[in-house]
């Protein structure tokens, strides 16, 4: 079935000196339990695709429906490139937001939290301010707050470019193996070729100015079930890595001529 | 690593004594600071390098305070121009933020009145004096009003554009959970502008000062600022000088005390 589904997106954003075209003409459909990545160079209007999913933003064009509902219905998880923690919140304050803003802090939810704050590595840290945590557990913190609202699409917007090569592999693996545990719908956003192949079912690239799919790959069933970081050892990743390259780089030097 | 722990201590102990002793001799050229000015200001009154009727004397200030302090009269001027400084402050200073918090849930309206604000910024506000004292009557109320109007634009447009400052990806982050226009603006818009407001409550307590100062100029039979005024009047600067000192401490204590609100709403 049918999880997320966009027709016929098209976005523009207005300023005084005329208009610029972000995505045009964005279709497609995701399953349930799905990760999929878009890849692309900057200005492809990847930001915008997510804040229009996530219902922030009304296309100019087009709709989005989530199991047949309209976007902004639907509880939506947003992890940022950088974790944009409440430095003036503790850790578990930070995590509790979702629950603290739609009213519904319980016992239960406290646990939970701690729950999920110990599955990620965290617990020891509860208590602390976001500035006295490492990039790396500031965005594992991010992530642990964006799983407190069960929400059932994941909107990944490069969360792992700001981190160091080493953390970011660390990374990748927890969110894979969270995402499955909860059986997350998930969306990444990405310019990292690697990262996208390791990660999801289907990479859609991207061509910029306007936004628009270029071209869609499915990654091989027994990459998949393999962790992101086994996925970037085999041997059939690399063949596939080298087929998005080249299909980027053709999209590249059309865009210049 | 360490194959001598010992002197890693003691290398910590010698820094530790390095910085109090430029603490000390921090300490000990405040002091000196503080004694030179006032020994030369009394010398050279006493000499007569300087007309003592114009610059009096340290002493004579000090006597002229513990004769005020014995009778008890100085006590009512403190207290009537501190309760004035403190209400003028914090009236300008809650104003000024609410205003900011409306422009900021109305763009529009913030749009609109633009002008407005630049222009009532710019005009010097204690120029209104004489217009409030009428409108208010000669007594406290046009005097903290006159506290008060000195700050509330400069607040308003230096915490509105801190307001406007906020990173907009915390707001996206609240909205993603949901969050409603009066929400963004607790969790997100105001605490992330706390150091900002917390520097306009510093500018204020200065600006307070001034404002009810020239309001006790204009208008008032009582409080610190009469006192100068009236010591002008009859020449009696040492009476004018000596409330200027009170002014001085008492500036210098609200802004500690503004410091201090400050280490406590500000952590990390």
């Amino acid at each position: 079935m049918t999880f997320l589904s966009l027709n016929h997106v098209t976005h523009q954003y207005f300023s005084k000196q005329g208009f610029t075209k972000a995505i045009e003409d964005v279709s497609l459909s995701i399953e349930e339990g799905q990760f999929v990545s878009f890849l692309g160079p900057s200005g492809c209007g990847k930001t915008t695709l997510l804040s229009i999913i996530a219902g922030l933003l009304t296309p100019t064009e087009g709709t989005v429906t989530i199991q047949r509902q309209p976007s902004s219905n639907t509880n939506i998880g947003y992890m940022l490139q950088q974790d944009y923690l409440f430095p003036w919140k503790t850790i578990q304050e930070n995590v509790l937001l979702g629950p603290h803003i739609q009213g519904n802090i319980t016992e239960m939810k406290k646990e939970k939290a701690i729950q999920i704050l110990e599955e990620i590595g965290l617990a020891s840290v509860v208590k602390s301010y976001p500035s006295q945590l490492s990039g790396g557990m500031r965005q594992r913190a991010a992530l642990a707050r964006t799983l407190m609202t069960d929400p059932k699409l994941l909107l990944l917007d490069e969360p792992f470019s700001a981190l160091d090569y080493q953390t970011k592999l660390k990374l990748e693996n927890l969110v894979s193996q969270m995402l499955k545990q909860y059986g997350k719908t998930s969306l990444l956003v990405t310019h990292d070729i690697g990262e996208a192949i390791a990660m999801s079912d289907t990479v859609y690239v991207l061509k910029a100015r306007p936004g628009r799919i270029a071209k869609t790959f499915q990654v091989p069933d027994h990459l998949r079930t393999l962790t992101p970081f086994e996925a970037r050892q085999h041997a059939d990743f690399n063949d596939l890595f080298q087929t998005i390259w080249k299909e980027l780089d053709q999209l590249e030097s059309e865009s210049i001529n | 690593m360490n194959r001598n722990p010992s002197t890693d201590e003691t290398r910590f102990q010698q820094h530790l004594k390095k910085l109090q002793k430029e603490k000390r001799s921090i300490m000990i050229w405040q002091l000196i600071i503080f004694t030179s000015f006032f020994s030369l200001w009394e010398i050279s009154s006493r000499l007569r390098w300087v007309d003592p009727l114009l610059f009096s004397s340290p002493t004579k200030i000090g006597d002229l305070l513990l004769a005020k302090i014995t009778d008890g009269s100085i006590f009512m001027h403190m207290r009537v121009t501190l309760l004035e400084t403190v209400a003028g402050f914090l009236l300008g200073t809650v104003l000024g933020i609410l205003l900011a918090a409306t422009l900021w849930w109305f763009p529009k309206l913030s749009k609109i009145i633009d002008p407005y604000l630049v222009i009532l910024n710019a005009m010097p506000k204690v120029a209104l004096g004489p217009i409030i004292i009428v409108a208010l009557g000669p007594g406290y109320f046009s005097i903290i009003a006159m506290g008060a109007i000195i700050s509330v634009i400069i607040t308003t447009i230096v915490v509105y554009s801190a307001f406007q400052g906020v990173d907009r990806n915390y707001v996206k982050v609240l909205r993603s959970f949901g969050a409603n226009r009066f929400q963004i603006f607790k969790e997100a818009i105001l605490p992330a502008s706390f150091p900002t407001i917390i520097s306009t409550f510093k500018v204020n307590v200065g600006l307070s000062w001034v404002g009810v100062i020239v309001g006790e100029f204009l208008v008032s039979q009582k409080g610190l600022g009469y006192l100068i005024i009236y010591g002008f009047q009859v020449f009696d600067f040492t009476l004018v000088l000596a409330s200027l000192m009170i002014i001085a401490i008492f500036a210098a204590i609200m802004y500690q005390l503004v410091e201090r609100l400050e280490r406590k709403l500000i952590r990390g």
